[in-house]
């Protein structure tokens, strides 16, 4: 008994630490929010009004709200399974390949490293009209200079095509990490029987990486909505909130309107986006996936 | 034979988006090594510079910046090597009550993670009075469920035989935790130690929140700021010279660390 009592209490001796800081800045903040969420607190009330689903009211008639969640959509369908494919394209090639395979993993992978924010000023160059190296390449096959970012219709292609070139690397070392879990017997017996690399692929290497392609699924779908420090340098949510998301929406409600009740509800939206992805996972598809 | 042209073409379009890959790190470098006109001009010259750095260098404090940042991301990562490594031993190797709770409790962090939660975080911190503080920066990170899980992957695969063997030696569990599981674990706190670092080299959106003073800033709301400054278009060249002063570190940590972090990150379990 009193092995036991001490084993308890040495474990949570152990766990004090991360708790505290866990409790203060995970679960603490959400009570916050939820409680926020339910009063107009903005620059017009020095005291906050309890106003109860006023503020969710209010989000879901405002025409920038539907705009940023429908943006946030389009970001993720445009970023998530192009990025996932790219990246397994660029596993299997990083895995084996004949020449070069730590030139293609560092070339591939050096974008995850470096700040978002340096990330947004280089290709903020890129995209810049008249100066920029897109700019260049179009006028050097004799075609019109392009407002990449000035463009409503645009900024969103030309976001997504810069996320993809941040995030794919960070992607594929987990698929790395998947190639080397498939036992080498399996290909040997392939070999053996002489089927093509193709059907080599589809059957074994695919199927049996699938719980990899959940997981970076998972960490994808977050990211589209977690990643917005590209916007503060090239767009600020432009042109006309052509390419404002979720999160910026949020910071700019809090730190530039200084609508607190609106942020927290903004917020709790945010957080209920990120646990639904979180359910999909553990009970949807989790379950039909087999683990090797 | 047909097969074998087909993986050779294969390999070599891998090895051309490999280059495309490289582009923007190419033309930012280049750039940051010209004079003005010359990188606007467009046309091939052979004028190259140093005055884009100097002039960055001068023009706004980075090593003020610089010094943050490492201390940020210094202390961060030890304070998270000691939190992480007491937590991830308790769940691998302590049977206690309550564990699967907490481990869930744990969970929750890494589906709902502080770059969300900046709005309530940043209330937490003015209730804490600690706006605009480098310790304010740190606070939220200093707990790290991605580190527990991590660890407690790698504390797992330990056989238990080598901590009984400590035990009966006369070592208390404290001392078996950082004299055998934590030499042991080595190449997974070099994978961790990556991830963490450069997460906090790259942090932006929480530090630029709640800091407004030079004192406090790191490089990355330092980087935003000055390249702000400027009309769009008129200097690219000091903004290129002050992004590449910014990623140098971790490009350089990253090359010379680059076997053993995919490696450990291969073998850590992680999938």
């Amino acid at each position: 008994m009193n092995a036991r009592l001490r084993r308890n209490g040495f474990a949570w001796l152990l766990l004090l630490p991360s708790l505290l800081f866990l409790l203060l800045f995970t679960f603490y903040p959400i009570a916050l929010t939820l409680r926020l969420s339910l009063f107009q607190a903005d620059l017009s009330t020095p005291e906050p009004v309890f106003t109860g689903l006023g503020n969710y009211r209010t989000m879901f008639q405002d025409e920038v709200f539907r705009k940023v969640m429908g943006n946030n959509v389009l970001f993720a369908l445009g970023t998530v399974p192009l990025g996932i494919a790219l990246a397994l394209l660029m596993a299997v090639f990083a895995n084996k390949a004949l020449l070069g395979r730590g030139f293609m993993r560092s070339a591939f992978f050096y974008p995850t490293l470096i700040p978002m924010i340096a990330a947004a000023n280089i290709w903020l160059f890129i995209y810049t009209p008249e100066y920029g190296f897109m700019s260049r390449l179009l006028s050097w096959f004799g075609m019109n200079d392009i407002n990449w970012l000035g463009t409503p219709g645009l900024v969103m292609w030309a976001m997504i095509l810069m996320i993809i070139w941040k995030e794919a690397g960070f992607f594929m070392i987990f698929y790395l990490a998947g190639l080397q879990n498939i036992s080498k017997e399996l290909y040997e017996a392939a070999h053996v029987d002489g089927v093509g690399r193709f059907t080599v692929f589809r059957k074994i290497t695919f199927p049996l990486l699938m719980p990899t392609t959940l997981f970076v699924s998972i960490v994808a779908l977050t990211n589209a909505y977690k990643l917005v420090d590209h916007l503060m340098i090239m767009t600020r949510g432009g042109p006309n909130n052509a390419s404002n998301l979720l999160l910026y929406y949020i910071y700019e409600t809090a730190f530039s309107y200084w609508d607190q009740g609106m942020a927290s509800a903004l917020t709790v939206v945010m957080i209920a986006v990120l646990l639904l992805i979180a359910a999909v996972q553990f009970f949807g598809l989790d379950r039909r996936i087999h683990y090797n | 034979m047909i097969i074998k042209f087909t993986s050779r073409l294969g390999n070599l379009l891998m090895l051309a988006l490999a280059a495309f890959w490289l582009i923007p790190l190419l033309w930012m470098t280049v750039t940051a090594f010209r004079p003005r006109h010359a990188a606007l001009s467009g046309l091939f010259s052979l004028d190259f510079t140093l005055n884009n750095f100097a002039t960055v260098w001068s023009a706004a404090p980075f090593a003020t910046y610089y010094l943050n940042t490492i201390l940020i991301v210094v202390c961060v990562f030890a304070v998270q090597m000691l939190t992480a490594s007491m937590a991830a031993f308790a769940f691998a190797r302590v049977t206690f009550a309550g564990s699967s709770i907490v481990f869930l409790l744990f969970l929750v962090q890494i589906m709902i993670p502080a770059d969300v939660l900046i709005f309530p975080n940043y209330n937490v911190l003015k209730q804490l009075s600690l706006l605009d503080t480098k310790l304010g920066i740190m606070l939220p990170f200093l707990a790290s469920a991605f580190g527990i899980f991590l660890l407690r992957q790698v504390f797992k695969t330990i056989p238990a035989e080598l901590e009984e063997a400590a035990l009966i030696e006369g070592c208390s569990q404290w001392q078996v935790l950082w004299k055998i599981y934590f030499p042991l674990a080595r190449p997974t706190y070099v994978a961790f130690a990556l991830v963490s670092i450069s997460y906090q080299w790259n942090n932006f959106l929480w530090p630029l929140i709640i800091t407004n003073s030079v004192e406090n800033r790191p490089l990355t709301v330092g980087l935003s700021i000055f390249a702000q400054s400027f009309e769009i278009g008129v200097q690219w060249t000091e903004v290129s010279a002050a992004t590449l002063l910014v990623i140098t570190p971790l490009l350089l940590i990253f090359l010379v660390f680059q076997r053993q972090f995919i490696e450990s990150f291969m073998h850590s379990g992680i999938k």
